[in-house]
């Protein structure tokens, strides 16, 4: 199975999040990158592990600039076989969609993977965009996927439960917890991903539909307010008449 | 000319009466796109919270959002919509951004209010540790609105239903099993969550969490490493990796709130927070904090919650 598997990067979880530029840019000073956690633990383990078990081949695709190389190395020490580097700059989730689509279209993967959103913009838009841009069948939020020949068996999340849905491939799959369990890199791993293929192809015109017009801070919570433990009856009448949510 | 597409397989839920409550804010003409089994009697209810007319597709079992971006794209072109509106949930995620490049409209994904004044539109980044303005640049718009962002709002009165087919092709995903356990909350809709954690010590303890929730009406949430230990099913687990909620009260029991928890947690409105631990880092996100054995304290609250009921009727 021919498996193409999208990444981002995003700021570690424990980053400071502050803004630059008049708060129109996240500021990346002193920001660790990482592969966005959906990506890696979720779409890549698991593209791995049906490669390992059905044979084929699994390529990894990033829109960034060069600095992004550092997170490339790192899923191919996860253990893909290639990667190709979309350069530009990216600005809005439908740039990403249409570079990555326009560079699959002509290429035949079977399967096109996503993790479930980026933890950075969180909007869950890029593979059901890629989906879109492609005319392939879409399932969002998958937590299992196994493959039979051309039929991918998947369960994915829907209000209150989970389905257990078919469907033919080639499908883009955007994929949450419970695909896989993240794979640390070994020594191994690290030192073949230097010597794996990186293909670096440029990016093609494409309009921006969106853009950030400035960032905030939520406001911060005042003080706890802490209550007694023997008088539950006063946190009852706080969330009545003063809170009121209940 | 606005248009909302909402799922009414399960009939009318809050995030429907809010998507359309958010589309008469910005029309006067609000169409309502839907497929499923909802009767007609129901369907006319949203013209009470601002729709103008509702169109509904019964041979579209909504499961495949590629049938659901073609029904929609037809029927915006059809009443020349500008602007599109999703829930922000399993459905709008999966056919909003289909639909954004099918009709080359820019997105507004997770909307949590209104359009400012300047056009731009309100949605959490960073895991809700920061709020972004989003601007689009395209003549046509979609909005995904985050559930439990604003309030229904009922401002008129039933509006016309009209039945709708063949715009929406072929469904490409079939359907094996759904698994959902009947008669709870769905936890991304609920207002209120009574949520665990660790603390509890075993699965065996939760009874009184389930009691608790009963008593005020709202949803059980939990933890991660009670998810992945197997204490409780996996769509309870709120959080970074899990569902990300905003009700209107989050109780937070034995719970210390690690940074990716609290990344699920943050939108809520109020936080209340029993743990036995003083430095617990969940107490600085609080607004109500209680330091006590939650053996001891649940079983207070709940008996309190009741009480309080009892005097409401």
């Amino acid at each position: 199975m021919n498996i193409l598997v999208c990444i981002s990067k995003a700021p570690d979880t424990t980053s400071k999040i502050a803004f630059t530029n008049n708060s129109t840019q996240f500021d990346e000073n002193g920001v660790q990158f990482i592969v966005n956690p959906y990506d890696e633990w979720y779409a890549l383990v698991r593209a791995l592990e049906l490669k390992e078990t059905i044979g084929g081949n699994v390529t990894i695709v990033t829109v960034g600039t060069a600095t992004d190389e550092a997170i490339i190395r790192k899923a191919l020490a996860i253990g893909a076989d290639e990667a190709v580097r979309i350069d530009a700059d990216p600005k809005d989730a439908y740039f990403v969609a249409m570079q990555i689509s326009s560079y699959a279209k002509a290429k035949g993967f079977d399967l096109v993977m996503t993790g479930k959103e980026t933890i950075n913009y969180n909007g869950s838009q890029v593979g059901g965009m890629i989906a879109e841009a492609m005319d392939l069948p879409f399932v969002s939020l998958a937590t299992k996927l196994d493959a039979n020949g051309t039929k991918l068996t998947l369960e994915r999340e829907i209000v209150g439960g989970v389905q257990v849905v078919e469907v033919q491939t080639p499908a883009v799959i955007s994929c949450a917890k419970g695909m896989a369990e993240q794979r640390i890199p070994n020594m191994r791993g690290i030192m073949a991903a230097r010597t794996k293929p990186l293909t670096v192809i440029p990016a093609e015109a494409v309009e921006d539909l969106t853009s950030y017009a400035t960032y905030s801070m939520p406001n911060a919570k005042s003080s706890v307010k802490m209550i007694d433990p023997s008088n539950m009856d006063e946190l009852v009448a706080l969330l009545h008449n003063e809170a009121k949510v209940i | 000319m606005v248009l909302v597409y909402i799922n009414s397989t399960t009939g009318l839920s809050k995030a429907a009466l809010e998507t359309v409550t958010y589309g008469k804010k910005l029309s006067g003409d609000v169409t309502v796109i839907t497929n499923g089994s909802a009767s007609n009697e129901q369907l006319a209810q949203l013209g009470e919270y601002g729709a103008s007319k509702v169109l509904v597709d019964r041979s579209v079992d909504g499961e495949d959002p590629q049938q659901l971006a073609r029904l929609v794209a037809a029927v915006a072109d059809q009443v020349s919509a500008s602007t599109v509106i999703f829930s922000h949930d399993i459905y709008g995620k999966a056919v909003a951004p289909r639909l954004s490049v099918r009709m080359k409209a820019g997105l507004v994904a997770g909307a949590i209010a209104i359009p400012e004044a300047d056009g731009s539109v309100k949605v959490n980044v960073f895991s809700g540790k920061a709020v972004g303005y989003v601007k689009v640049a395209s003549a046509k718009q979609i909005i995904s609105l985050l559930p439990n962002s604003i309030q229904p709002e009922k401002t008129g009165s039933a509006c016309s239903v009209e039945e709708t087919s063949g715009l929406a092709g072929a469904s490409a995903i079939s359907v094996l099993e759904t698994k959902k356990p009947e008669g709870n909350i769905p936890l991304p809709e609920a207002e209120l969550v009574v949520s665990a954690g660790r603390g509890l010590k075993g699965p065996e303890n939760w009874g009184m969490i389930e009691e608790l929730a009963t008593a005020l009406g709202a949803a059980t949430a939990c933890s991660r490493p009670v998810a992945d230990i197997g204490w409780r099913p996996h769509h309870e687990h709120v959080g970074q990796t899990g569902v990300a909620i905003r009700p209107n009260l989050y109780i937070a029991v034995g719970i210390s709130g690690a940074i990716q928890h609290l990344a699920g947690v943050n939108g809520s409105k109020v936080i209340v927070v029993v743990n036995t631990d003083t430095e617990a880092p969940f107490f600085k996100a609080a607004d109500y904090g209680v330091v006590g054995d939650a053996f001891e304290v649940i079983p207070r609250l709940t008996e309190a919650v009741k009480r309080f009921k009892a005097t409401q009727h």
